[in-house]
């Protein structure tokens, strides 16, 4: 397979876009991608979304982002991997231009959720569990999420309030980057004023909804110009596991996204300590802390003892999140993925501004959908 | 009446639901303070995912699983009710399926205002007397309606009671034969597509409940050759207890003889299920040998009315839940509008 | 209009139908082509008891369109061993806790419209207490 590499990222902000739609979203991003990549035409488009169908009315999603955005005739997929599906349009990027079928590639992440109702939203995003013995059963994604939140809890005797500091480090780095949903920052007895969702899971364990699209340009080393700012795609996997949380052997081991960081690790040969960030998937505090557990970067039940410990923020051991996260930046479901490595793209580029960390030559991204039935991972390297 | 052969009660199941709701919360919105008391001072309401369908559905297992009898052995389901949560669609065939009986089996759902439930125990013992099956279930179920502010609205409970007939060598309770009796008394009734019934306020009692359930009691006392006296239980349909106590002391029945099977003052009317669940009541307490009298009532109107024997298979019979224990888990609903949406009485849409 | 799917979910709506593995003995929620523990696809049908305790549960503040409150969710760690989610009857979220025994029972889980199709299925509520010696 062909090394890949990124050489130009674009986003919108993340927020309430009541004045632009899909077409406009996608092709902002694609072309603000473009732009930084200095490459006025590609071969293919793959558009990382969930909810075009249920919440937009729109499907053959790819096919109008391609027209928006001056792409014809390029081939263009959309990718639906839940909320994993923007990590899975850069992966499918990827593969493409890696297995030389294709030399320039853009993949966006793109969702434009104010459209809908929260009640067909809601309706929409749990259309990412199993419909039959989940959804139709009144199980919410926040639903699940509190059942695993619930279950750590108990089985790890943590409190709701010490899941504080995954929302905390998120807002406090949100502060910092323009294109963020929440620039402000919240205490942790914020944190625990926070009105309950699906106890014990509260607003501020919650990502929010809102619309964005972010989008990365990926090309072959032939086409690596001299002046690109490239970052590598040193490593990209996928995984999944059962659809249903029930049938999981454990439900606090995140079997998808330990597989596909698993992966990534021994394609490269590096360790989660030689990373200096982690993207991971915060859409809840339970995830964040799964996550980090999943990927190797604390043993089980002790994700939380990290976060307490500081080594989750800027200049920490692992930071996390550093633009905020899907908490802080915002959570356009099917874009988060592509935020995530646009925003790592970023930091590896040195160009992630405020939130710029002093070392950043390798990240891990990682991107969660359906409650942990699929993960995509990502290694970057500068 | 009856069976050309002998034919009893092979199982039986309860089912109340588990919250209740004081008359007083009601009449804090609808009366003024100092009006009379209320007939019952509570009443049953189901939760807010039951209905016929739900209710009959564990009455009907429990009776199932009494019975030992293998659920693809029974011929016949039918459910008696007149708050079926569709208009159009069986209740029985949702019954059936999920108890394990259907396909092989007569089922339908019967509507005869508060004698459904006692029209389907009717049916059960013909079908099973005339050999056509082995087993016919017949269930008596309600969640009741009234109109808000209605002097029904004080009494009309939920739940109900099934019965599964067999053969009476393998019943707790043979049937010594049954009555009907009806004339077209117009004393309350829906018509299609309205939300409430209408009633004849004081023409539901004399000309009604009374005529209709002192006939149909007569006659079978005659037809058994038996007097009120040999009967250790009585049981009748219960709109309020004040009925039960008139019509038992009409008939000769003393207080003690109705006393097992008069639930009304704890949970309300449960409309074609009240009668039933009665009988269920005392069959949780009778003994070998004793003898039960039956009495519905339906408006319409008409009564039917059942002699039991209790036989010795009712000390094994009675696992799992009994009325009691129904009765026992309770719930106070102490809000109208909680209320109201439980009983589906406030539109969405 | 979902009327077809749900019919073909009656056995396990109704039921809670499994499978047991004859090879190696497990026992699996819903059913699917194989076992998941040995990858056997020598599977038996199997309805199950209906009885476990809550392995975790959470009540949500709000619901979809067609689901009446409470909402309150579960997973039921059934005595067979499958993991069942679904949500809790007849209980105040303040009563509910780890461990507590549940027995399934058939309620309304959904209406797909205000004058819709009814979903029944399985549901949990705490143990019948049934009174010793009557």
């Amino acid at each position: 397979m062909r090394d890949v590499f990124i050489i130009g990222v674009g986003q919108t902000p993340v927020g309430e876009h009541w004045d632009l739609g899909l077409r406009e979203l996608g092709a902002s991003a694609i072309d603000a991608a473009l732009k930084d990549a200095g490459v006025e035409s590609v071969d293919a488009l793959y558009v990382g979304n969930m909810l075009s169908g249920s919440v937009n009315g729109q499907e053959n999603l790819a096919t109008l982002l391609a027209d928006a955005a001056g792409l014809l005739p390029a081939e263009a997929f959309k990718i639906e991997a839940a909320c994993a599906s923007g990590g899975a349009a850069v992966r499918a990027a990827a593969l493409a231009v890696a297995a030389g079928a294709h030399d320039v590639a853009v993949a966006v992440g793109i969702e434009k959720m104010t459209d809908g109702l929260a009640s067909t939203v809601s309706a929409g995003l749990a259309t990412a569990s199993d419909q039959d013995y989940e959804a139709s059963h009144g199980f919410s994604f926040v639903a699940l999420s509190a059942l695993m939140m619930r279950r750590y809890m108990h089985e790890h005797g943590r409190s709701r309030e010490e899941f504080a500091p995954f929302a905390v480090n998120a807002h406090q780095n949100a502060v910092g980057n323009e294109n963020a949903m929440f620039r402000e920052p919240i205490s942790t007895e914020d944190f625990g004023r926070s009105p309950i969702v699906a106890s014990p899971i509260g607003v501020l364990d919650a990502a929010p909804v809102c619309d964005g699209a972010a989008a990365v340009v990926v090309c072959s080393r032939e086409r690596l110009g001299a002046d690109h700012e490239a970052v590598r795609i040193a490593a990209s996997a996928a995984a999944t596991d059962t659809i249903a949380l029930g049938p999981r052997g454990d439900i606090l081991t995140l079997e998808s996204a330990r597989h596909s960081a698993q992966r990534c690790f021994a394609a490269t040969g590096f360790k989660p300590e030689q990373m200096d960030l982690f993207e991971a998937h915060d859409a809840f505090t339970i995830i964040t802390a799964l996550s980090l557990e999943a990927c190797g970067f604390a043993p089980r039940g002790e994700a939380l003892r990290m976060a307490e410990n500081g080594c989750i923020a800027s200049g920490g051991c692992i930071p996390l999140s550093t633009a905020g996260g899907l908490k802080a930046r915002g959570h356009p479901v099917g874009a988060s993925g592509t935020y995530q490595i646009v925003e790592a793209s970023l930091q590896l580029r040195g160009r992630a501004g405020a939130n710029q960390l002093a070392k950043a030559g390798r990240a891990l991204t990682q991107s969660v959908g359906g409650h942990g039935s699929i993960a995509v991972s990502h290694i970057l390297e500068a | 009446m009856k069976a050309a052969r002998e034919v009893g009660i092979a199982g039986y199941g309860a089912y109340v639901p588990r919250y209740r709701v004081l008359t007083e919360t009601i009449s804090s919105t609808w009366r003024p303070r100092g009006a009379a008391a209320a007939a019952v001072a509570e009443k049953s309401v189901p939760g807010p995912d039951e209905d016929v369908v739900t209710m009959a559905i564990e009455a009907a297992r429990v009776a199932v699983g009494r019975a030992g009898f293998d659920p693809g052995a029974i011929g016949a389901v039918w459910v008696g009710s007149e708050s079926k949560p569709y208009a159009v669609k069986p209740s029985a065939t949702i019954v059936a399926e999920a108890v394990g009986i259907a396909p092989a089996v007569v089922a339908a759902d019967m509507e005869f205002a508060c004698k459904a439930g006692s029209e389907a125990m009717q049916a059960a013992v013909a079908f099973v007397g005339a050999g056509m099956v082995d087993g016919a279930l017949a269930i008596g179920m309600d969640t009741a309606q009234s109109k808000p502010g209605d002097a029904l609205e004080y009494t009309a409970g939920c739940g109900g009671a099934a019965f599964l007939f067999a053969a009476s060598d393998e019943s707790l309770a043979t049937v010594e034969a049954s009555v009907s009796h009806v004339t077209d008394t117009p004393d309350f009734f829906r018509r299609e597509g309205a939300a409430y019934p209408e009633h004849g306020g004081r023409f539901t009692g004399e000309p009604s409940y009374f005529r209709h359930s002192l006939a149909a009691s007569r006659r079978l006392l005659a037809e058994v050759g038996a007097e009120p006296g040999d009967f250790a239980h009585a049981v009748f349909h219960q709109p309020v207890p004040k009925f039960v106590t008139r019509i038992a002391a009409e008939l000769g029945f003393d207080a003690q003889q109705i006393e097992a099977g008069l639930l009304a003052p704890r949970m309300g009317n449960a409309y074609a299920g009240s009668s039933l669940l009665g009988l269920a009541a005392i069959l949780d307490i009778a003994r070998p040998g004793e003898r039960v009298f039956f009495c519905s009532y339906g408006s319409g109107a008409g009564s039917d009315a059942f002699a039991f024997r209790v036989t010795e298979r009712i000390r094994a019979r009675r696992e799992g839940p009994g009325v009691v224990d129904y009765l026992a888990r309770r719930r106070e609903i102490d809000d109208y509008g909680h209320y109201l949406r439980l009983q589906r009485k406030i539109r969405r849409s | 209009m979902q009327l077809p799917r749900f019919h073909r979910l009656r056995s396990a709506y109704y039921h809670l139908e499994g499978q047991a593995c004859s090879a190696c003995g497990a026992v699996q929620f819903p059913a699917r082509r194989s076992c998941l523990a040995c990858r056997s696809e020598e599977l038996e049908r199997r309805p199950l008891s209906g009885r476990g305790t809550v392995f975790s549960y959470s009540e949500a503040v709000a619901g979809f369109e067609g689901f009446a409150p409470p909402h309150l969710m579960a997973l039921i760690e059934l005595e067979e061993g499958p993991m069942v989610a679904a949500q809790l009857s007849d209980v105040e979220p303040e009563e509910i806790e780890i461990g507590m025994e549940v027995e399934m029972v058939t309620r309304r889980i959904r209406e797909l419209a205000p004058q819709g199709y009814i979903v029944y299925g399985y549901r949990f509520r705490p143990r019948l207490e049934v009174e010793a010696g009557r």
